[in-house]
């Protein structure tokens, strides 16, 4: 039989489908998971991926599950992102308006310097809960790509609602409201 | 003459102690730092991560732990205690994963030698004169016997 190619442009071939293949796979383990915005989509509430970090500054943990019952508003955000400054302000209202109703809000500080994260806190007269991801782990199970990112987590503990961007006024009205 | 000896005496008193912290203070800088350190946010090390907000604040807090004398292994330690291992940048810094510790350089390193390798062998084989019907001279028995031919048909 004829043969077609030699060994070495098949070589080179083999190595370049190769190549692209690494690069493929690499681009898609860097895609967010978005399953709670398809579920949103269809009208499905997702039950929220666990959750358990370092309270912010103190000592001891707090995670999602010592919320279930409550009506959870849960912001990802770092005090080097200029949008979580917008909407600390907001957050912070709308955690005096909750807090006595059932719901809460509750912060989680990713990728921060504590010293840095507290003065923030300290500055915007943020008075709700606040735990710290150091290393960003918690973003993945949630799809969160970009800072801020808000989900409203209902009381049994599904993703009623998420924001991928700063949250504003209609978002809370519109997503908080009805669950209280 | 007293007086200047005392004058002495008294820049002696207020150069000595700050000579000595000098002296007690490790030599690290940001520069020597940002090199080995990841901006995790950015993906890149920290020292190519020129104008990213957490970079920049990063960069400070390195700052910081420099100003107070924290010597680079101090500094890295303080930055894992903030943003965990992953803000490592040299394989060596992560955990106790030897043999990962030397994969991370011996695969590159045998990667390039086959790469090397693998384009020598094409060179090679593209500059290797063909044999076959091209006129060159043929070697053994086909050799001799189209020497023999060539010299009966005395051309």
């Amino acid at each position: 039989m004829r043969r077609v190619l030699s060994p070495v442009p098949i070589a080179v071939i083999c190595v370049l489908v190769a190549l692209v293949a690494l690069l493929g796979y690499g681009l898609a383990q860097n895609e967010p998971d978005r399953g709670v915005d398809r579920a949103l989509a269809r009208g499905e509430r997702e039950p929220a991926p666990a959750l358990e970090l370092p309270k912010l500054g103190g000592a001891g943990t707090a995670s999602l599950a010592d919320y279930r019952g409550r009506i959870v508003v849960l912001n990802f955000w770092a005090s080097w992102c200029k949008p979580c400054k917008d909407e600390s302000p907001l957050l912070e209202r709308w955690q005096r308006r909750i807090g006595g109703r059932g719901g809460a809000v509750l912060g989680v500080d990713v990728l921060d310097v504590t010293g840095d994260a507290q003065d923030f806190i300290a500055k915007y007269g943020l008075s709700y809960a606040m735990v710290k991801d150091k290393d960003g782990k918690s973003m993945d199970p949630f799809g969160v790509a970009q800072l801020p990112e808000t989900f409203v987590i209902d009381r049994r503990g599904r993703i009623a609602a998420v924001r991928r961007g700063p949250v504003d006024d209609s978002f809370m009205r519109s997503s908080v409201e009805p669950l209280l | 003459m007293k007086r200047i000896a005392s004058l002495l005496a008294a820049v002696a008193l207020c150069v000595l102690p700050a000579a000595a912290a000098a002296k007690g203070c490790p030599k690290t800088s940001l520069g020597d730092i940002e090199d080995e350190v990841m901006c995790p946010v950015c993906g890149t090390p920290l020292g190519l991560a020129s104008e990213a907000p957490q970079a920049e604040r990063e960069r400070a807090y390195i700052q910081r732990l420099v100003d107070r004398c924290k010597s680079k292994d101090e500094v890295k330690q303080a930055l894992v205690a903030e943003f965990g291992d992953r803000v490592l940048a040299l394989p060596g810094d992560q955990g106790d994963d030897s043999l990962g510790d030397v994969l991370v350089y011996v695969v590159p390193a045998l990667g390039i030698v086959l790469a090397a390798a693998g384009i020598a062998f094409a060179v090679v084989r593209w500059r290797r004169p063909k044999t076959r019907g091209d006129g060159t001279a043929l070697a053994g028995a086909d050799g001799a016997r189209l020497d023999d031919d060539m010299e009966r048909y005395d051309l």
